[in-house]
């Protein structure tokens, strides 16, 4: 691998998601993207009793679902990459703890599946695995609860305010196989533009998602056309035209082949969500269910994806402190490009 | 029928257009400002006590009956009144156990009905 410009990473023999899995929740799967999913839940307590012990039933049974699909053992799966937005992860380190495998918890708020597919591929790359699993998992009712109020305090959710997905994504990225291939990483900087709201984090994350967008491009030397879709995380309809605006104003149109995830998963006046979808399972299971197989059938075979998330939680915000934003990106491509920087 | 006659039809209209209004700059506050839930029932609560306090929130109680007792400006005058009420009649500690004993049925009764709730009823997921 070799590092180009000032923060993205080229890998030299790309390693390919080999295969993705995506649990949802009851109100995403009357979501126009339902059909993608490869489990929609009914109840989102899915027979436990608490929406924490939901969550870690969620990321465990999607992360056993996608080792089946992949048809490879789990023995064979070298580490595994999991976080989630619950204090110190406790849905993934819970829900994970009787997989028997390496396993790195990773905090990056809703960047956390990109961010765990980044150090996924460079653990495979640098020649210390061969197959690495990376999940992540979010649940609409624990995240109200961890970042804003509880549910049981009935309280009305302002226009700003996005969904969490409730759900899980997971992908295995493998150093043997036909692609997609992620080829190329884009890790990006903190960026803090002094937004305050817990309930507008679409406009706090889209300047983090600004800069890894535009540095990606200045490191590459593409362009936003070289891509089929340009994919945010969670930036919700408040943030995806923020990101749009502010590209443009950078000299970057990327209105033809952009969207967000947080925009695509629910429908905008069935299911009035106010701003959006969001959380880690937001990216998650978009390019886990959808996204994934139109890279598969060959519908899309250039992605460029941009996980946002907002690193607060409700003590900074109770503490009156600014939202710091953060974006990573990657590059999946079917084809390997040709020429190599 | 004598209940439905002894009904005084304009003093319903008042209490609902009162309380309506009340609740109306409630939702104002949440749609277009940034202040929180928590801190918009604080300040109806401190808001009824000042208002309770300077004796303006009676009028409205006499205008509107329980579109201005039932909000939580009326929780917050409760408070103003018992505390006032209290000194008066037994002196300056008054104002630390008046407040509290004009509002105890309603404090108790939340925490009651309260306890009742969580003990036959599970929090689900909003609609929206």
């Amino acid at each position: 691998m070799k590092r180009i410009g000032t923060q993205s990473i080229m890998f030299d023999n790309p390693p390919t998601i080999l295969e993705t899995s995506s649990i949802v929740g009851p109100k995403e799967s009357q979501g126009p993207l339902a059909k993608y999913f490869d489990q929609c839940l009914e109840d989102e307590f899915w027979g436990e009793k608490t929406w924490e012990k939901a969550e870690s039933k969620i990321i465990k049974e999607n992360v056993n679902a996608v080792i089946a699909k992949s048809g490879i053992p789990a023995t064979d799966i070298d580490f595994c990459f999991a976080g989630d937005l619950l204090n110190q992860c406790i849905s993934s380190s819970f829900g994970l703890r009787e997989i028997n495998m390496p396993f790195f918890g990773v905090f990056g708020a809703c960047s956390t599946f990109v961010e765990s597919m980044c150090l996924g591929s460079v653990f495979i790359e640098g020649g210390g695995a061969s197959n690495v699993l990376c999940a992540t998992s979010s649940h609409f009712c624990s995240a109200e609860k961890q970042f804003r109020f509880p549910l049981e305090l009935g309280n009305q959710r302002p226009p700003t305010s996005q969904w969490t997905v409730t759900g899980s994504g997971a992908a295995i990225l493998s150093a043997n196989g036909k692609g997609p291939y992620i080829t190329c990483i884009t890790p990006g900087k903190i960026v803090d533009m002094g937004i305050k709201d817990a309930n507008n984090m679409g406009a706090a994350m889209a300047p983090a998602a600004l800069d890894t967008l535009i540095t990606h491009f200045r490191d590459t030397g593409r362009k936003p056309s070289y891509y089929d879709a340009i994919i945010t995380g969670d930036l919700g309809y408040i943030g995806k035209d923020i990101l749009s605006e502010l590209a443009e104003t950078k000299g970057y149109n990327i209105k033809n082949n952009y969207n967000d995830c947080g925009v695509l998963m629910f429908d905008k006046e069935k299911q009035d969500t106010h701003s959006g979808g969001s959380g880690c399972a937001c990216i998650g299971t978009v390019f886990s269910g959808y996204f994934f197989q139109e890279l598969k059938a060959k519908k899309i075979n250039r992605i460029l994806l941009i996980a946002t998330g907002a690193l607060m939680n409700s003590m900074s915000s109770q503490q009156g402190e600014t939202i710091p934003g953060i974006a990573h990106a990657i590059s999946i491509e079917n084809e390997l490009p040709s020429i190599k920087n | 029928m004598e209940f439905i006659q002894s009904i005084d039809w304009m003093q319903l209209l008042r209490c609902f257009i009162v309380g309506g209004i009340i609740c109306i700059i409630g939702q104002v506050l949440i749609d277009k400002t940034k202040l929180t839930p928590a801190r918009i029932l604080v300040i109806f609560v401190t808001t009824g006590a000042i208002l309770g306090g300077l004796g303006i929130y009676k009028y409205l109680i006499d205008f509107a009956g329980c579109g201005a007792t039932v909000p939580l400006t009326g929780f917050g005058a409760n408070l103003a009144k018992g505390a006032i009420q209290e000194v008066q009649s037994s002196g300056l500690l008054g104002a630390f156990t008046g407040g509290v004993k004009a509002s105890a049925g309603g404090i108790s009764a939340a925490i009651i009905f309260g306890y009742i709730a969580s003990l036959i009823a599970k929090p689900k997921i909003k609609k929206q």
